[in-house]
């Protein structure tokens, strides 16, 4: 008796599910449900060019760093994140190759708003102490969302990132340094590091996600927790970072711009006050307060580098 | 050390210091805009050696009573610098932050290329230097200055055989930066005193050394060699610079000027 082709399919994802419920790790050639194979796309483009993209808000402060110590280990810093940014396209040309796409589709689908690129990256830096806050508390963010899939059923994302994150952690060491630096040092090192982490708590606040689809919309956590790419929920995340950082923070003696903020131990929860949801739908359409600033400087250097990559025989263009 | 050759060796240091501060600013500036990905990680590890080669001159200076590191790096006003002018130059058109950075990668390969051959060629003169401290900073920067030539030869020669375009804005980044790379090699109103001390070998020698190798390059790859090495714009070891010096300054000092005196 013959199947049809779709029940085939049936029987591929019902194997597919119960590999990757038993532990087991896709590789780029293996079978791939459609839905799978997308929502990786989606994942792990946009995180390769959010590292390029997020190495310009530090960008803004290297060639001012404070002291040629400074300098060098923030030139270090973006730098792992160019480097990362590499290692995650790589990750991604392999699973988009079936359609027959390039690193150069993703280049443009970035400038077409196609691509995002983390709502963290979209915010203004105002002085050398947002440098040190990045390092610090965005990075250490990050740690707690690749954490979080350092176990991802997709193998070469795995394994990208687990070198990711053991650079992470010294990038938060690095920033942990500015920032401890700048509220132990004169008054107006602190007010300094005080207004960054004002201005920056409700990024931070946002980093991870709305709490469900509803907040904003749309979410794609469920999939990727269907799938075992990740762990926790956005939420699960925050209360994370927060358990984590919030005695960190006040311990250099810095205070949270959220009075709300506390612990309950009842709920075994912490009560937060919620970010504008709304200003993060701004973010995602990229129309964040330095979006299309940002996106502007990236396709500037594209244009003007053309010369270099026709000479250079590139016909899928590697420039971002 | 008697006071005439520590000025000599002061004098030179200030020149090493200022030509590395200047080239890894410009460095510095150039992240997240290079031609590719790939490049933008290679091109900030040669700037951050780069920095590192400015940090070691500045801490000999500091141990010889001349102040801080940070202090000779950063506050030092733009007439007292004693960088080549050619270096402090701005990397094309527009500004790294928001404002239109439209840099010319033809213009950096050729001004990091024949910048990083005539260092090599001091480097190697330092190696037999009087003075111990930068014999042994010689053979320590050494091992990562021929790197940082190797690789801006490769991206000269590519760009030159590439023809077309390429070639075009190479052969007029290449006539721009000779009209002013003998500033690379001067050693300033001073020569008599760091040449006679044994300090380096005379900017004659550098000179022919480093035209011996650029004539062999020219020629392998078909170009016409531009004579003299020129000085139009002035010798900023003599302390002559121009607007775009007094710019870089303002901004690597930006954030360390607010307070000089506490730890950032």
């Amino acid at each position: 008796m013959a199947i049809s082709v779709r029940d085939a399919e049936k029987v591929k994802y019902r194997e597919f599910m119960e590999r990757i419920e038993a532990g087991e790790k896709i590789e780029a050639d293996d079978w791939m449900p459609d839905e799978y194979r997308q929502t990786l796309i989606k994942l792990i483009s946009m995180h390769g060019i959010s590292e390029i993209m997020g190495a310009l808000p530090e960008k803004e402060w290297t060639p001012k760093a404070p002291t040629l110590y400074r300098k060098l280990a923030i030139m270090a810093k973006v730098q792992d994140e160019v480097g990362h940014g590499q290692l995650l396209l790589r990750v991604a040309e392999d699973l988009i190759k079936p359609y027959g796409k390039t690193r150069e589709d993703l280049i443009q689908d970035l400038f077409s708003g196609k691509l995002k690129f983390h709502n963290v990256f979209h915010w203004k830096t105002k002085s050398w102490a947002d440098a040190g806050l990045i390092g610090w508390l965005v990075d250490g963010a990050a740690i707690i969302t690749q954490t979080n899939m350092l176990d991802a059923s997709y193998a070469p994302y795995a394994r990208a990132l687990k070198r990711i994150a053991a650079e992470e952690v010294f990038h938060a060491q690095h920033g942990e340094a500015i920032a401890v630096a700048l509220a132990k040092g004169t008054e107006q090192q602190k007010q300094m590091m005080q207004d960054a982490l004002n201005r920056w708590w409700p990024a931070l606040m946002m980093f991870f996600g709305p709490p469900t689809a509803e907040t904003t919309g749309s979410s794609k956590q469920e999939i990727t927790i269907k799938y075992k790419i990740r762990k926790n929920t956005n939420e699960d995340l925050r209360q994370f970072y927060l358990t984590k950082y919030v005695p960190r923070i006040q311990g250099i003696g810095l205070t949270i711009p959220d009075e709300t903020l506390r612990y309950d131990e009842e709920k075994k929860e912490w009560i937060y006050r919620q970010p504008d949801w709304n200003e993060f739908l701004k973010i995602i359409r990229n129309e964040g307060p330095m979006s299309q600033e940002r996106l502007r400087i990236r396709k500037l250097s594209y244009e003007n580098n053309a010369w270099v990559r026709e000479a250079l025989g590139l016909n899928t263009a590697v420039n971002v | 050390m008697n006071r005439e050759y520590k000025e000599a060796v002061v004098e030179l240091l200030y020149q090493l210091a200022d030509d590395d501060l200047l080239v890894s600013y410009r460095g510095s500036e150039w992240l997240g805009l290079v031609p590719h990905i790939e490049e933008d990680v290679a091109y900030s590890s040669i700037t951050q050696n780069t920095m590192g080669h400015a940090a070691i001159y500045y801490g000999i200076l500091e141990e010889l009573g001349e102040g801080k590191v940070d202090d000779l790096a950063q506050l030092r006003p733009a007439n007292e610098r004693k960088n080549a002018i050619i270096l402090e130059e701005k990397n094309g058109q527009g500004h790294w932050l928001y404002e239109e950075p439209r840099y010319d990668w033809a213009f950096t390969v050729v001004r990091n290329y024949f910048y990083e051959a005539i260092k090599k060629k001091k480097i190697d003169s330092l190696k037999q230097s009087t003075y111990e401290p930068l014999v042994q900073t010689a053979i320590k920067i050494d091992t990562e200055a021929r790197y940082h030539l190797m690789h801006w030869q490769t991206w000269f020669e590519q760009l030159i055989r590439a023809g077309g375009e390429a070639e075009e804005r190479m052969k007029a980044a290449i006539e721009k930066v000779w009209k002013d790379i003998g500033g690379v090699l001067s050693l300033g109103p001073n020569e008599e005193k760091i040449v006679s001390a044994g300090i380096i070998e005379s900017e004659a020698v550098l000179k022919e050394r480093f035209l011996a190798d650029m004539k062999e390059k020219f020629a392998e790859l078909g170009l016409e060699f531009p004579g003299e090495p020129g000085m139009e714009r002035g010798d900023g070891r003599a302390g002559v610079h121009t607007e775009d010096l007094e710019e870089a300054i303002a901004t690597l000092s930006e954030v360390y000027a607010l307070d000089p005196a506490v730890p950032w």
